[in-house]
């Protein structure tokens, strides 16, 4: 089965064998150089594989985009007794994004390869894989490979003859988008109830059962054993000056070729939508475009020609976050779909803090009663000051992600707002 | 105000334009209040861990990019606090807004009304009016078991009573349940809080009305309460708490924080035992026995033939007293009984299974239930009778001398007792059958009416002070005993608790070595305490 579609454009580091069955098998993925990369980590010692990645330039690609090479080395000094983990974030939740999700289907044992190379860099052990409750598919697959990769001992007690032990776990979350945030994710992880933690500390002083953790995303820990692999330089052919490599890109909405692409990053972004993923099926124009993931400002269609780099998209106003773009085009009511969103974060705020338990099911319903038709221009005031309370008074970021769609709709698209307002105030009237 | 000098161990922080010097590591909200700034608080509670959730005590720190929670951010070198910048008003101003979206503002029947963080911070620093026009979400109410009552829609979600049951009570009974604005505080178990004796601290550790005393249901309103100190009288632990009373009657007992004895808890036997402080049936006027009845009489002819029967009276002295009695009273009858040439005396105390709390070891229900018995013993009174608080007084019931009664309702005793007795005092709250042979009856308060002081089990002397008015003519023993002893010796009649006290030391040297102005409100533990504690068992 070929994956669905592919373009010139897109350089295939992380994807290239996506669509491959066979590339699942352990065998199959040896055949295609699997396993090359933990092979020669193994033979390094962690500080130069933690190097190597630093100097590569590699992002974290869960989002927030924090250099990987950077987390590892924030990881104390190994003392005897007191072990490390390497966590690995596979809840793949925010709303729009799903290439962790197809980096498992296709890939698995490049994620078991990544692991092992994370965790031998950071002095940890033992290593978790953190899978999202609804990925059925890409969990079998994992545990599948898993099974496989521990019974040919690439797994488990002295690896290839290294002398190095590396325990791998798969845990299956059980659906909450808050598990995607680390520390809710350890939490988690350890049979509590998924709420983040108050930081600091941090992970890496007190992660995973209070032990130094690292905490990576899927995308980044299989970059990393390419990095490991063929070396940084090589990795910095790809991409821009600050950010560097390739990044799969997520397109979901109004698009003829939705699905996941591989670009280098500072790819131009109105090429990608246009091109790339063939403009809108419908041919009505585009309206509006989220560029990663649910929770950053939206983009207008008159803002869309700028590369796809972290530093681009924040000259922009938005964030490139975990590379999902939703595509809206001149049909779609804004209004209806900020509210969704906020729906949806309203429904997975864990609760713990006023701002986000309150602001976020607060701001559903106004969203909701403007949609209606019953809403009126101080709404706006309203929205946009409960956002500003919403914003960075919490101990994660939900709120801060419930707030955007808010605070960026009502900028670009107060007219959507509006229109909606004076046809309720029609409809009051008795005018159709 | 004095420059503050820095040690290694102190940094310099200055908090709304106020520079003091404080431990390194000191939490920023503790160090606010050192500066006198009273920074607004749900989740955190002394007693507790520190979730930083409510997100109430944010205050700005110069540096930091977001504002600080206050609860869990500790001072730094040099830190510069503004706590009534217009970023941490407003933050605070937006929290409150938040929790009135769905609060069910019932203040008019809520138990908590007067005495509630959630009005009293919005009425501070709170919007002047809401904005939501939206419904609220309802979510009801729930018996949570044992004395506590549950209003959902009043919770502010702090989770001190989720923390209190898994830290301090060790008890895993509440949690939280749902997510978002669904979350609510929730039972595991059918029983919910029912069998363990600490859940009633979460009714004080709820900043709201959330979760409710049953037995304090609608009973009073908050500021119609008289609040006094004083000292739980259940149990030979001692906990520090408040007598809160209306009209009169003592409505509820709560905790009052000493780290050295109860921290901030106190366990639901004590608290709910006090009734008995409001029992009307007490004996109003002395009472003398003229052949087959008891008269009532002036408390100065009382004493006077009194002290005149006990210059006269032979054969020996023998008491009963109540651990229920204070040091004072226990004290004074010790000298009282020294003086007509010295006697036995014993004591009774009922005994129950002793429950320690695992979050804070040192606080237990203790087995002896009654707040004394370390003083009783230490006045030379000796334990008789069974663990049920009963029997052991046939040597008392038979004697033929002198027999003093105090405090000690003799309920299980035979109505012959003290029949034999030359001369019989029964000195008491109530008019129990067996003291009606008694030759004189006289009126004693409780400890909620007077002053005086209880000997812990840590051997820790602790004050407690008046609550309620006395019936009648009802004196406190120490000094209707003290006065007697005036008027059968040299001593002079005490003519306030302090005197009672200073002349402990008459009796028991250890008493000397305290005074009454350094028992404060947090009491004072009386010298030689191991020796003593060893004979305490």
């Amino acid at each position: 089965m070929a994956y669905p579609y592919r373009h010139p454009s897109e350089v295939q580091l992380l994807s290239k064998h996506f669509g491959e069955p066979e590339a699942r098998t352990l065998q199959g993925w040896v055949e295609r150089g699997g396993y090359q990369a933990l092979r020669k980590a193994l033979g390094m010692s962690p500080a130069d594989i933690v190097t190597e990645v630093k100097n590569s330039g590699l992002r974290g690609r869960g989002g927030a985009g924090f250099p990987t090479g950077m987390k590892w080395s924030f990881m104390p000094k190994k003392e005897p007794g007191k072990p490390h983990f390497l966590v690995c974030n596979a809840d793949e939740s925010e709303p729009g994004t799903f290439k962790d999700r197809e980096l498992m289907r296709w890939t698995p044992h490049a994620l078991i390869e990544g692991c092992l190379i994370g965790a031998h860099a950071i002095h940890a052990e033992h290593a978790y894989i953190y899978i999202r409750g609804e990925f059925f598919e890409a969990a079998q697959i994992m545990a599948r490979a898993i099974e496989e990769a521990y019974a040919a001992g690439y797994i488990g007690r002295n690896i290839f003859g290294s002398g190095i032990d590396l325990d791998l776990t798969l845990h299956i979350g059980a659906g909450a988008y808050i598990c995607g945030e680390e520390t809710g994710l350890l939490n988690s992880l350890e049979g509590r109830r998924g709420e983040p933690r108050v930081k600091p500390p941090f992970p890496a002083i007190a992660g995973a059962f209070r032990y130094p953790t690292a905490v990576n995303n899927v995308e980044s820990l299989i970059a990393a054993a390419q990095v490991v692999l063929n070396g940084a330089e090589w990795y910095k052919q790809y991409g821009t000056e600050k950010s560097v490599g390739t990044k799969l890109f997520c397109v979901s909405g109004h698009v003829k070729r939705p699905g996941n692409y591989e670009m280098p990053l500072g790819f131009n972004f109105k090429e990608f939508i246009y091109d790339v993923c063939g403009g809108t099926p419908t041919g009505k124009p585009v309206k509006a475009v989220i560029p990663g993931g649910s929770s950053v400002p939206i983009l207008k269609a008159d803002e869309l020609d700028i590369g796809m780099d972290y530093e681009s998209m924040a000259a922009a106003g938005t964030m490139l976050g975990c590379g999902s773009v939703i595509v809206m085009d001149e049909g779609v009511n804004v209004v209806k779909q900020v509210r969704r969103m906020v729906d949806f974060y309203a429904h997975e705020s864990c609760g713990q803090c006023t701002p986000c338990r309150e602001g976020t099911a607060w701001s559903s319903k106004i969203l909701r009663r403007i949609e209606m038709g019953r809403g009126a221009p101080e709404d706006l005031d309203t929205l946009l000051q409960i956002s500003d309370n919403m914003s960075g008074k919490t101990i994660c970021v939900l709120s801060d992600a419930a707030a955007a769609p808010i605070v960026s709709s009502i900028q670009k698209f107060r007219d959507d707002y509006l229109a909606l307002m004076q046809a309720g105030q029609l409809a009051g009237a008795g005018v159709r | 105000m004095a420059e503050p000098t820095p040690t290694p161990e102190n940094v310099s922080v200055t908090i709304d334009g106020m520079t003091l010097s404080v431990p390194k590591g000191t939490r920023l909200l503790d160090a606010c209040a050192q500066a006198g700034v009273s920074i607004s608080h749900y989740c955190y509670h002394p007693g507790l861990s520190a979730p930083a959730q409510c997100r109430m005590c944010l205050v700005e720190v110069e540096k930091s990019p977001k504002l600080v929670a206050s609860c869990v951010g500790t001072v730094a070198d040099g830190m510069v606090v503004h706590t009534q910048s217009e970023n941490a008003l407003k933050a605070r101003e937006g929290v409150l807004e938040f929790y009135l979206v769905n609060h069910p503002l019932d203040c008019p029947v809520c138990d908590q009304a007067g005495e509630c963080k959630l009005q009293d911070y919005v009425s501070a620093e709170g919007p002047p009016m809401g904005r939501s026009k939206e419904p609220k979400r309802v979510l009801g109410r729930d018996d949570f078991g044992g004395d506590v009552m549950f209003y959902a829609d009043r919770c502010v979600m702090c989770t001190r009573c989720v923390r209190f049951m898994r830290e301090v009570a060790q008890d895993e009974r509440l949690t939280t349940v749902q997510r978002g604005s669904r979350t609510v505080i929730d039972t595991f178990y059918d029983e919910g809080l029912t069998g363990n004796i600490w859940a009633d601290n979460i009714v004080d550790l709820c900043p709201v009305g959330a979760l409710v005393s049953k037995d304090f249901l609608h009973k009073a309103r908050a500021w119609d309460l008289d609040r006094t100190p004083s000292v739980c009288p259940n149990c030979s632990m001692g906990c520090n708490v408040r007598l809160e009373t209306r009209d009169n009657q003592v409505m509820r007992l709560k905790p009052r924080p000493n780290p050295e004895v109860n921290a901030h808890w106190m366990c639901d036997f004590g608290r709910l035992n006090y009734s008995w402080m409001n029992r009307v049936d007490r004996i109003e006027a002395p009472l003398v026995r003229d052949g087959g009845r008891h008269v009532p009489m002036s408390w100065a002819d009382t004493l006077t033939r009194l002290a005149d029967a006990l210059r006269g009276a032979a054969g020996g002295a023998r008491a009963v007293v109540s651990p229920f009695e204070g040091n004072e009273g226990i004290g004074a009858l010790r000298r009282v009984l020294e003086a007509v040439g010295g006697g036995d005396g014993v004591f009774r105390c009922e005994q129950g299974e002793e429950v320690i709390l695992p979050g804070f070891p040192e606080l237990a229900l203790r087995r002896d239930r009654a707040a004394n018995v370390v003083g009783a013993e230490l006045f030379g009174f000796a334990r008789t009778g069974g663990a049920d608080g009963k029997g052991g007084l046939e040597q008392a019931a038979a004697h033929t001398g002198v027999l003093f009664v105090l405090g000690d309702e003799l309920a299980d005793a035979p109505a012959d007792f003290g029949a034999n007795a030359s001369l019989f005092v029964y000195v008491g709250q109530h008019l129990a059958p067996a003291a009606r042979n008694a030759h004189f009856v006289l009126p004693a308060t409780t400890f909620a009416e007077m002053e005086g002081t209880f000997t812990n089990i840590q051997r820790r002397v602790q004050r407690f002070w008046p609550a309620q008015r006395a019936p009648g003519m009802a004196r406190p023993s120490w000094q209707i005993l003290g006065v007697l002893l005036a008027g059968i010796s040299e001593a002079g009649a005490p003519g306030t608790a302090a005197d009672a006290f200073a002349g402990l030391g008459a009796v028991r040297a250890e008493f000397g070595q305290l005074s009454w102005a350094e028992l404060g409100a947090q009491g004072a533990v009386l010298p030689g305490v191991r020796e003593l504690q060893e004979t305490g068992d």
